[in-house]
């Protein structure tokens, strides 16, 4: 086990090495000059020789190779660089939303995941009848509807019944508990209700499947209690798609929520990913494709070791 | 005599008393105003900036030399001058300072201090940015017979120069932290503003907290504020709604408005004027076929402003139809005038047709080019979807291309664009400043049709030197007429600012421009 876990995390390291070229030569022929933005961005008018001055100072006017080396270079000593847009170290500009962005994730995940079981276990269980209707009714919503469109319907009807709003400033959790929840628990209900549409539909469908797998009838042959089939052989093989799924939705909720963000005004990923893009601040892109790869390949590896957990026939050797 | 006086005080206090307006009430000190900044700032120099967004976020923390009296508007009153006086022939500006103003590091402010700031802008050392450069290209000496006294010394004189003064974007720095390093004010702030500076958390807000020893006694009255970045429409009208966020002082489209209204009743307070902004559609003269004054003409005879305006108005923040100067203000040409410019004709059918023929003779009568436009909500996208609309029914195709603000305003002033929707950003009234962006391109670098038109050079620099207001005026119309009927760049419509505010913030002054006012400092809140 620790001889593939250290496998895996030095396979990390080529691709990480492939997504760190892709991206670096990826924004050289985009269209865009991260000073000509800045510089002119902000309505000013300047002269060629400012915007030469500044090319200079960044280190634009280098050739691409020598770019590329010390890009490689900052990667290797763990230096993501400086954001060309705000002159603050990339590590700084990121960590100030990640911990949002990572709580955000958790609590969707966590809200997503304690629902989701129940429910697509229960509809698998009670196939054909009314809660399975409602079940499938409740989760083809969660698929359906946006989860913008889901927050911005939990903002409104707040507004309206309660005539109050969650705050619109981050507190860590670690400054105020309290004041930290109350604005985040509403944005990780709006992805939550979407993801535990997804991980519940796939469990349901998961267990049926596996009902009908012969371990489950010699179980039954052998006179073991329902409950114990359910919990023991049925579910847990059942889950096995289902952490896969939750694996990658908990991944993409890092960055992936520049929408919902907006509605609720969070300072996350998404929207640092949105606004570096249209500044075309090449630093700062570059650092967090890298840490979001970083995230997806790390998370893949923990969804494998899951396996093992969950499926004691895979071990990894 | 005596009683009749008594009599008359009586009658007036009863009156003053009567009417006085709920402002009137005595200032209640502490609170923390939370309001919304709908941009973010990239940076903090107030001297390298055109946008809102900047001053927003720095001016709570600095001061400027003198300002506008926002209640008596445009009237200029000292801020950090205690009082100025301007020589009989305008070439000579002696400016006292307040006595013990201290920068926010502790360190005391001196006429050095203002010397280094306009320097700075002047004179820009090399990697500085300064926009308003060619402003203060009249002041031809700064100098400082004491700590207390600056004294500018004019090359020429320049008929406004008190009013771009009292330009908010002339934050006053420390010469110590320029000579230091002459870009610090991009990152750091010390100012002698009412507030010193919190912290900024990117993406997030900004806060200020008290300046205790602000150098105007019993100001401010809040303990600190928080500025919060919504850059999300909705976002911003659910936070003024829920009581989150207290206003939003640059302005609402009136749908939002009407929300609002709606939404809260007698709790939120409108206040709404004509706004020193306006949109404008510039013609690339460097492409190809706009180097054609007939093209340049039909394109701007076929846009309906007035029908534009009833329909516009009621969807955006458009709303005015002007010139070159904000409809309504001492020095703009009246309706009935007009009307007899080019472009601005009410009857739509015989313009079209005339728009249709100079097209036919300039040999594109089926035009085709790409309108390059922002895509802010408000007003950019109803305005670029009317122009295209009024272009298309004289058989003109315009595809409308929308970009964020950053790479847009990157595009424009590149020069990389055909048509564009443009704005006009105004601080004032003043002629000098309105004016200027119609100027020669490579005198003033913000007109984007980057024409070159010695004509309009020459009109705008005798109207500078020109102290005869009745004068000035018909120098004002000349040029309006030229720049007309040469069509480089006309303005589509003028902007309505619609500012909500919660009923307990009070001391907030309403103003044609978003870019006053945001010092804060006679701010409180009725709690």
């Amino acid at each position: 086990m620790l001889r593939y876990t250290l496998h895996r995390l030095l396979m990390m390291i080529p691709t990480l090495l492939g997504v760190a070229v892709l991206v670096f030569f990826m924004l050289r022929v985009i269209p865009g000059d991260i000073v000509e933005v800045k510089l002119r961005g902000d309505g000013g008018t300047v002269s060629q020789e400012m915007i030469d001055y500044e090319r200079k100072r960044l280190g634009l006017d280098k050739p691409l190779i020598y770019q590329f080396g010390d890009y490689m270079y900052g990667l290797a000593t763990f230096n993501l660089g400086i954001s060309m847009w705000t002159e603050r170290p990339v590590t700084e500009e990121i960590s100030l939303r990640l911990e949002l962005s990572l709580q955000v994730a958790i609590m969707a995940t966590l809200f997503a995941v304690l629902l989701a079981i129940p429910l697509g276990t229960t509809a698998a269980l009670m196939r054909g009848t009314w809660v399975d209707y409602v079940v499938r009714i409740v989760t083809i919503g969660g698929l359906s509807i946006p989860s913008f469109w889901f927050g911005m319907l939990i903002m409104m009807g707040l507004l309206y019944y309660w005539n109050w709003l969650p705050p619109i400033t981050f507190t860590s959790i670690y400054v105020d508990p309290v004041a930290n929840l109350t604005q985040l628990i509403w944005p990780a209900m709006a992805v939550g209700y979407r993801y535990c549409a997804v991980v519940a539909r796939m469990i349901r469908s998961s267990l049926l499947e596996v009902l009908n797998e012969d371990y489950i009838r010699t179980a039954r042959a052998k006179g073991v209690f329902e409950k114990v089939i359910i919990s023991r052989h049925a579910l847990r093989n059942a889950l096995l798609p289902a952490i896969t799924v939750i694996g990658i939705e908990f991944a993409f909720l890092i960055g992936g929520l520049v929408v919902t963000e907006q509605v609720f005004n969070l300072n996350g990923i998404g929207k640092l990913f949105v606004q570096s893009v249209a500044r075309s601040d090449f630093t700062l892109i570059q650092g967090m494709v890298m840490m979001l790869a970083a995230f997806y390949v790390f998370v893949n590896l923990v969804v494998d070791l899951l396996y093992a957990v969950f499926d004691p026939r895979i071990r990894y050797g | 005599m005596k009683s009749v006086l008594g009599f008359a005080g009586m009658l007036a206090f009863v009156l003053t008393g009567a009417i006085a307006p709920a402002d009137a009430q005595q200032p209640k000190r502490g609170g923390t105003l939370n309001f919304a900044i709908s941009a973010e700032t990239p940076h903090y120099d107030c001297h390298g900036s055109e946008t809102y967004a900047t001053l927003h976020f720095s001016a709570p923390f600095y001061s400027t030399l003198v300002r506008f009296n926002l209640k008596k508007f445009p009237e200029i009153e000292g801020d950090l001058a205690e009082s100025w006086t301007i020589a009989p022939d305008l070439m000579t500006y002696t400016f006292k300072l307040h006595p013990n103003v201290k920068f926010h590091d502790g360190t005391a402010l001196t006429s050095n201090d203002v010397k280094a700031t306009y320097d700075r802008m002047r004179t820009p050392p090399k990697g500085v940015v300064s926009p308003r450069q060619a402003t203060f290209a009249d002041i031809g000496t700064v100098e400082t017979p004491d700590a207390n006294t600056v004294v500018f010394k004019m090359k020429a004189v320049n008929a406004s120069m008190i009013e771009h003064f009292a330009s908010p974007w002339n934050c006053i720095y420390s010469a110590k932290d320029l000579a230091a390093d002459p870009n610090s004010p991009r990152t750091k702030i010390n100012g002698t503003g009412p507030y010193v500076f919190g912290e900024h958390v990117k993406g997030s807000h900004v806060t200020g907290r008290r300046n205790d020893n602000y150098f105007k006694k019993g100001l401010p009255y809040l303990d600190g504020f928080r500025g919060v970045f919504t850059l999300q429409a909705a976002a911003m009208l659910n936070a003024v709604q829920g009581g989150q966020l207290l206003g939003e002082f640059r302005g609402i489209s009136p749908a939002e408005r009407d929300r609002l209204v709606a939404a809260m009743g007698d709790k939120i307070r409108i206040e709404e004027e004509s706004w020193t902004l306006n949109l404008l559609v510039a013609f690339n003269v460097e492409k190809k076929p706009f180097d054609d004054v007939r093209v340049r003409r039909a394109l701007l005879m076929a846009i309906d402003r007035w029908g534009g305006s009833a329909g516009l108005s009621k969807i955006s923040t458009l709303r005015s139809v002007g010139g070159v100067i904000r409809p309504g203000s001492p020095l703009a040409t009246p309706p009935e005038e007009l009307v007899k410019l080019p472009g601005f004709s009410k009857n739509m059918t015989a313009a079209r047709a005339e728009a249709r023929k100079l097209l036919k003779d300039a040999g594109v009568p089926n035009l085709k080019f790409t309108l390059h436009n922002r895509n802010l909500a408000q007003p950019y996208t109803p305005a670029g979807i009317f122009l295209v609309d009024q272009w298309r029914q004289i058989g003109v195709t315009a595809d409308h291309k929308q970009y964020d603000t950053a790479p847009y305003l990157a595009t424009l002033n590149s020069g990389n664009y055909e048509v564009a929707i443009d704005f006009s950003n105004l601080f004032m009234d003043d002629s000098t400043l309105s004016l200027a962006k119609y100027l020669s391109f490579d005198r003033s670098p913000q007109n984007l049709s980057r024409a070159i038109d010695r004509e309009l050079d020459k009109l705008y620099d005798a109207h500078v030197r020109e102290r005869d207001v009745e004068k000035r005026k018909g120098m004002i119309r000349a040029f309006e007429r030229r720049v007309f009927e040469q069509a480089y760049q006309q303005p589509i419509l003028w902007w309505h600012r619609i500012v909500p505010t919660h009923k307990t913030l009070m001391g907030w002054e309403m103003s044609p421009s978003h870019n006053l006012g945001a010092q804060l400092e006679t701010v409180w809140l009725n709690q």
